[in-house]
C-alpha cells in the first residue's frame, strides 16, 4: 500500500507558518548555515548528486543549473522563484508558501549562496496577492535573525497572464515589461533578469533543498524513482473522492493517485480519464494507469508531469466538451509573440468548437492532428509546444469520442 | 570554427553563428518573416525552424547557434510540414487583396505563398476587420494585414527611439497599435517612415497622392511644375529595374516630362540656397552670441521629433525651411514673375525620398506665397509607379535638361541626399564666406558615412567650428540629450530622421539592408566629384536669384519666404 511522504510540506499544518521560531525548532536555517560552511562547488555537487530535478514542468537536474549559473561571470547575479502558479487545477506552491514559508526563503537563500546572487525576487502569481503579506513577514524575519546576511530578497507580482509562468515571460515581468517568453538560448543562468546571470526555479523545487541538505543527497537520490527522485505533490480535483492534496514518493503510480489516494472515482462511477500536469497534460485512459509519476515515466507515455495538477474525469464526461473548453483557455492565454501559437491557438479552438458542436468531419480531426504537431515542434514557448496536448492525446486515445460527434 | 552539417552539406563556420548565417555562407536559403539584417532577432514568426538531429523540436534558425559537429535539415518533410502550415496560419486571416495591395510584388509574404506553393488553405478564410489608419497625409496603417512580426516597432522604437508603436492585447487580438491604442496622427509618430522599409507586407504605406497628380496634368489649366529632391535619381533606378545610381539625370528628366511634368526643376537650386541662408545664419549666430549649437532643419522627421520630443530647443533649430519649401514658395513667387505665368495656375509637385515631406508640405504656415507652396508630394515609390504605369523604356529615352531659373545645382546641393552632406555643403560656403579664402579641397570626408555620429573641427581662420552629425533619431536623441544639459560641445549638429541620410528616407524604394543605404551614398559622391561647381554659393542660378529678387542672404525677402518657425508639440500623455 502507497504511502504519502511529506518532504517539502513536512511542516505544514504543524507550524504557525508567521513564527520563525516554530520553524527553528523544526530544525529550520540549519541546512542554510550548513551550506555556508560548505565549499560552493561541493555544495553544488551535493544537490547535483541529490538528482533533484525541477518541479516545475521542465525537470531540468537543479544543481546542474545552478552550477551553470555559478560559473558564468558578472557583477550580478539573481535568484528568482516562480510563484506565479497558475495553472488551472494545481495549489501545491501555495499550500508551501501558506504553511512553510521560510523554506522557500531557506532554499532561495541557499542558491543565493551557492552562485554568488545577492539579490532574489519572489515572483508570486497575481491572484496570490492574500500570500504577500505572509511572505514579507517571514522574509522580514529571516532578515532580522541575521539568516539572510547580503542577500536581499523581494516579492513582486504579475498581473495574471498565465504565460508568465514561463521562466522568461517570468522575467520580462519583473523588469516591467509585456509578459512574453524569450528564445532560448541564451538561457537563464547564462543570461537571465536584466541580462545576468539568473536562476529561476520553482517554489518546491526550493522547498526540497533544505531537506536535502540535512538529510543527504544520498538519501534523496533513494526516494522514489532513480531518474526523478524525491517526492512530488499532486493537487487532486474532478470526479475523484478525495478532492485533496498528496506528496508521494515519485514511484507511486497514477492508479494508486486516483484509487489510493483519491479514493477512487465519486458517487460509483467508472473512471474515464485523468489529466495530469494542468491544462496542456495529456488525458491519460485507464490502460496508461500503471505509470508511475515520475518526468521520464510520463513522458514515454506522450505524457507530462508537469505541476502535478491531476484532473479526473468519469464515464459521463464529455471529453470533447472538455478539450473545448481547454482549447478556448490556450486562445486567451496566448501571448501572441509566436505565429504557431497565436494563430494555432485560435484554430484549435475553433476545430474543437466544429467538432463539439456536431459540425466536423474526419478531416478536421486530421487538421487537428497535424496543426497540433506543429504547433508542438515548432512554438517559441512551452506554452505553444504544450498547449495541442489534450487534443493530439485525445484523438489518440478517445477516437470513439470524436467518431460519435461528427456530423 | 565549428564544423557543422547542413542538408548533407559539410561546412566550417564562425564560433557563434546561428543556422541562419551558417546555412546562407554555404548557400543554403531559409525562409524568414521577422528577421531583419539591421535588427535585433525575434525569432517569433517561426518560418525559418529547422531540423537538428538529436532535437525532438524544430529550431528557429535565425536564433538557434551552431555547435559543433550539429547535423541540420533545412527541408526535411517535418520542415516544411510547419513552414507550411505557418504560412497557411497567416493567410488564413491575411487579406487576399494582393492585386491591389501597395506592395504588390514587392512583399515578403506573397513571395513565401509562391514559394511554397500555397493553394487550397485548409483553415477558415477570416479577416480581422480592423479600421485602417488613413489619419496622417503621409503614412497609412492597414492592421488586418500586419503579421506581428514586429519589424516596424523595432525600427520605430529602437531606430528612432520614438516608440509610437507597441503591441496591444494577447494571442490572436494581439496588434501593433500606435500608442495606447490612438490613431497614428495623434501618437507621437512623426512620420519618417521607416517603419514601411521595416514592413514585410503591406500593413504600413505611405499615402499615395498619384491621382491628385494625374488629375492636374489633365488639366489643361495647370501649369505642373515639380521639383526633384536630390537623394532620388539614385535610388530612382531601383524602382524600374535599373542598378542603384544607375539612372543619368538627362534621361530622368525626360522620364518626368514623359508623365506629363510641363517644367522639370530641381529641389537642388534650393538645397544650394539653404546652404547660403543657413551658413549665413550660422554665421551670424556665431558673432552675435544667438542660441547654439544651431541644428540644420531640412529632415521634416527630425523638425517633427523636435518638436515633439525637445520642444525646448526649438531655439537652436535654424529658422530655414527645407529646401522643399523654399522651392515652393519661390516657384509661385519669384520662377513665375520670371515666367510670366499666373502663380494660381502653377501646381507645384515636389518628388522626394521623404515621406513626412508629405506632412511638411500641408504645414498650414506653408503658403508663403499666398498659395499652399508645394500642392503635392510624391516619393520615389510613387514616381516609379508612374514610370511603370507609363511604360517607359529608360535605355531608348533621349535625354534633356532642366528648365532655367531653379534647375541649375552644385556638387554641394547633390550631397544633400547623404548624411552629413548638409554639413560638408555648409562647410564648403561657410569657410569661403568667414575667410574670404579659397576653398582648395572641398571635401570634407569626415562628414561622410552611415556612422550613427560623427564630428569634426573646422578652422576658419582661427576660429575653430566644431560640429556634429547624427543619422536615424536615436543617434539625434544623444546629442539632443547634451545639448539639454548644456554640455554639447558643438555649434553646428545636421541631423537627418533616416538612417543614411534621405538616400534611406521613408519614401525611398523598399529598403531592406543597410548594406543598400552605403550603395546609394557612394553614388550620391560620385555624382558630386562629377559636377563643375561643388559649391552652393557658386551656382550662377542662386547669384542671380540674390541679385534680382532677394538682395541679400537672411534679408527681408528672405525673411518673408524662405524662413519659419516652429510649434512645441509635446504630447501630453508623455
Amino acid at each position: 500500500m502507497a504511502e504519502e511522504m511529506r518532504i517539502v510540506l513536512r511542516n505544514y499544518g504543524k507550524i504557525d507558518p508567521l513564527k520563525i521560531d516554530d520553524y527553528i525548532a523544526q530544525g529550520g536555517y540549519k541546512s542554510l548555515e550548513k551550506a555556508r560552511s560548505m565549499d560552493k562547488k561541493a555544495l553544488m555537487d551535493e544537490v547535483k548528486k541529490s538528482n533533484l530535478r525541477g518541479r516545475g514542468g521542465a525537470g531540468f537536474n537543479c544543481g546542474m543549473k545552478w552550477s551553470f549559473a555559478a560559473s558564468a561571470q558578472a557583477d550580478q547575479k539573481y535568484v528568482v522563484c516562480n510563484a506565479d502558479e497558475g495553472e488551472p487545477g494545481t495549489y501545491k506552491d501555495r499550500l508551501i508558501m501558506e504553511g512553510d514559508p521560510h523554506t522557500l526563503i531557506e532554499g532561495m537563500a541557499v542558491c543565493a549562496y551557492a552562485i554568488g546572487a545577492t539579490k532574489g525576487y519572489i515572483y508570486l502569481r497575481g491572484e496570490y496577492l492574500f500570500l504577500v503579506e505572509t511572505l514579507e513577514t517571514a522574509i522580514a524575519q529571516a532578515k532580522e535573525k541575521g539568516f539572510l546576511k547580503d542577500f536581499d530578497l523581494e516579492v513582486r507580482s504579475g498581473a495574471g497572464a498565465y504565460v508568465c509562468g514561463e521562466e522568461t515571460a517570468l522575467i520580462e515581468s519583473i523588469e516591467g515589461k509585456r509578459g512574453e517568453p524569450r528564445f532560448k538560448p541564451p538561457y537563464p543562468p547564462n543570461e537571465g533578469l536584466w541580462s545576468k546571470p539568473t536562476i529561476v526555479n520553482n517554489v518546491e523545487t526550493y522547498a526540497n533543498i533544505p531537506v536535502i541538505l540535512e538529510k543527504g543527497a544520498d538519501w534523496y537520490a533513494g526516494i522514489g524513482v532513480a531518474s526523478y527522485p524525491g517526492t512530488k505533490v499532486l493537487t487532486l480535483t474532478g470526479d475523484v473522492v478525495n478532492r485533496t492534496f498528496f506528496e508521494v514518493p515519485t514511484d507511486t503510480t497514477i492508479r494508486d493517485v486516483v484509487f489510493t489516494f483519491g479514493g477512487g472515482v465519486r458517487d460509483g462511477k467508472r473512471f474515464k480519464a485523468v489529466q495530469i500536469g494542468g491544462t496542456s497534460g495529456a488525458f491519460i485512459p485507464e490502460s496508461l494507469l500503471d505509470t508511475r509519476v515520475a518526468f521520464d515515466d510520463m513522458n514515454a507515455i506522450g505524457a507530462t508531469l508537469g505541476s502535478g495538477a491531476t484532473f479526473v474525469m468519469d464515464e459521463t464526461r464529455d471529453i470533447v466538451d472538455v478539450v473545448t473548453r481547454i482549447m478556448k483557455f490556450f486562445e486567451h492565454e496566448s501571448c501572441g509573440k509566436c505565429t504557431p501559437c497565436r494563430e494555432g491557438t485560435a484554430r484549435m479552438h475553433e476545430l474543437m468548437e466544429k467538432i463539439n458542436e456536431g459540425q466536423g468531419s474526419d478531416k478536421d480531426t486530421a487538421l487537428l492532428n497535424k496543426l497540433g504537431n506543429v504547433m508542438t515542434y515548432s512554438c517559441l514557448c512551452g506554452l505553444g509546444q504544450a498547449s495541442p496536448a489534450p487534443a493530439l492525446t485525445t484523438i489518440k486515445h478517445f477516437a470513439a469520442d470524436y467518431q460519435a460527434k461528427m456530423k | 570554427m565549428v564544423s557543422i552539417t547542413i542538408d548533407g552539406i559539410k561546412a566550417s563556420v564562425p564560433d557563434g553563428s546561428t543556422i541562419l548565417q551558417a546555412a546562407r555562407s554555404v548557400g543554403v536559403a531559409i525562409p524568414t518573416l521577422c528577421y531583419h539584417p539591421d535588427q535585433s532577432i525575434k525569432a517569433n514568426c517561426r518560418i525559418c525552424v529547422c531540423e537538428v538531429e538529436g532535437n525532438r523540436l524544430l529550431q528557429a534558425a535565425c536564433s538557434q547557434p551552431v555547435a559543433e559537429g550539429m547535423v541540420i535539415k533545412t527541408r526535411s518533410p517535418k520542415v516544411l510540414e510547419a513552414r507550411k502550415t505557418i504560412l497557411e496560419l497567416i493567410l488564413a486571416n491575411h487579406p487576399q487583396d494582393c492585386l491591389n495591395c501597395i506592395r504588390n510584388g514587392n512583399c515578403e509574404l506573397q513571395d513565401l505563398a509562391m514559394e511554397y506553393c500555397i493553394r487550397e488553405n485548409p483553415f477558415e478564410f477570416k479577416v480581422r476587420g480592423y479600421k485602417k489608419d488613413f489619419s496622417t497625409p503621409s503614412l497609412f496603417r492597414d492592421q488586418d494585414k500586419c503579421i506581428m512580426c514586429r519589424r516596424c516597432i523595432e525600427a520605430c522604437s529602437v531606430i528612432q527611439s520614438v516608440h509610437a508603436l507597441g503591441v496591444e492585447n494577447r494571442g490572436h487580438h494581439a496588434m501593433v497599435v500606435p500608442t495606447l491604442g490612438m490613431d497614428l496622427i495623434d501618437s507621437p509618430c512623426i512620420m519618417c517612415g521607416q517603419c514601411i522599409h521595416a514592413c514585410p507586407v503591406g500593413a504600413i504605406g505611405e499615402v499615395e497622392y498619384i491621382e491628385d497628380f494625374l488629375k492636374a496634368v489633365a488639366d489643361p489649366d495647370k501649369i505642373v511644375v515639380t521639383q526633384i529632391a536630390p537623394s532620388v535619381r539614385v535610388a530612382i533606378a531601383e524602382e524600374i529595374g535599373m542598378s542603384t545610381g544607375e539612372m543619368p539625370m538627362e534621361t530622368f528628366v525626360t522620364g518626368l516630362r514623359q508623365i506629363g511634368f510641363d517644367y522639370v526643376l530641381h529641389t537642388n537650386f534650393t538645397a544650394d540656397l539653404t546652404i547660403v541662408e543657413e551658413g549665413n545664419e550660422l554665421l551670424k549666430r556665431l558673432s552675435t552670441g544667438g542660441t547654439l549649437p544651431m541644428f540644420t532643419s531640412c529632415s521634416p522627421g527630425w523638425v517633427n521629433f523636435c518638436e515633439t520630443f525637445y520642444p525646448d530647443l526649438l531655439d537652436n533649430l535654424s529658422t530655414c525651411k527645407s529646401p522643399q519649401q523654399m522651392f515652393g514658395a519661390l516657384a509661385k513667387t519669384y520662377w513665375a514673375e520670371k515666367m510670366g505665368v499666373d502663380p494660381s495656375k502653377v501646381y507645384s509637385v515636389s518628388i522626394m525620398p521623404c515621406v513626412a515631406k508629405k506632412f511638411e508640405a500641408q504645414r498650414p504656415e506653408m503658403n508663403a506665397s499666398g498659395y499652399q507652396d508645394v500642392d503635392v508630394v510624391l516619393t520615389t515609390r510613387e514616381i516609379g509607379r508612374l514610370f511603370r504605369m507609363s511604360g517607359l523604356d529608360f535605355t531608348k529615352l533621349p535625354p534633356s535638361n532642366f528648365d532655367s531659373w531653379m534647375g541649375a545645382y552644385s556638387g554641394a546641393a547633390v550631397i544633400f541626399g547623404a548624411s552629413g552632406g548638409v554639413m560638408e555643403a555648409a562647410l564648403r560656403t561657410v569657410y569661403e564666406v568667414a575667410t574670404g579664402k579659397t576653398l582648395e579641397d572641398v571635401n570634407f570626408t569626415a562628414t561622410r558615412g552611415i556612422t550613427g555620429i560623427k564630428d569634426a573641427e573646422v578652422d576658419l581662420d582661427g576660429t575653430k567650428v566644431k560640429v556634429a552629425i547624427a543619422n536615424g533619431l536615436a543617434n539625434a536623441r544623444k546629442l539632443m540629450n547634451q545639448v539639454r544639459a548644456g554640455e554639447s560641445p558643438y555649434h553646428f549638429i545636421e541631423i537627418m530622421a533616416c538612417p543614411g541620410g534621405c538616400i534611406g528616407g521613408g519614401g525611398q524604394p523598399i529598403t531592406k539592408a543597410n548594406a543598400k543605404r552605403v550603395e546609394r551614398i557612394e553614388a550620391i559622391y560620385v555624382e558630386d566629384e562629377n559636377l563643375p561647381v561643388r559649391k552652393s554659393h557658386d551656382n550662377p542660378e542662386v547669384k542671380a536669384l540674390y541679385d534680382e529678387f532677394l538682395h541679400e542672404p537672411l534679408g527681408h525677402k528672405s525673411h518673408e519666404l524662405l524662413h519659419t518657425h516652429y510649434h512645441d508639440n509635446q504630447k501630453k500623455y508623455l
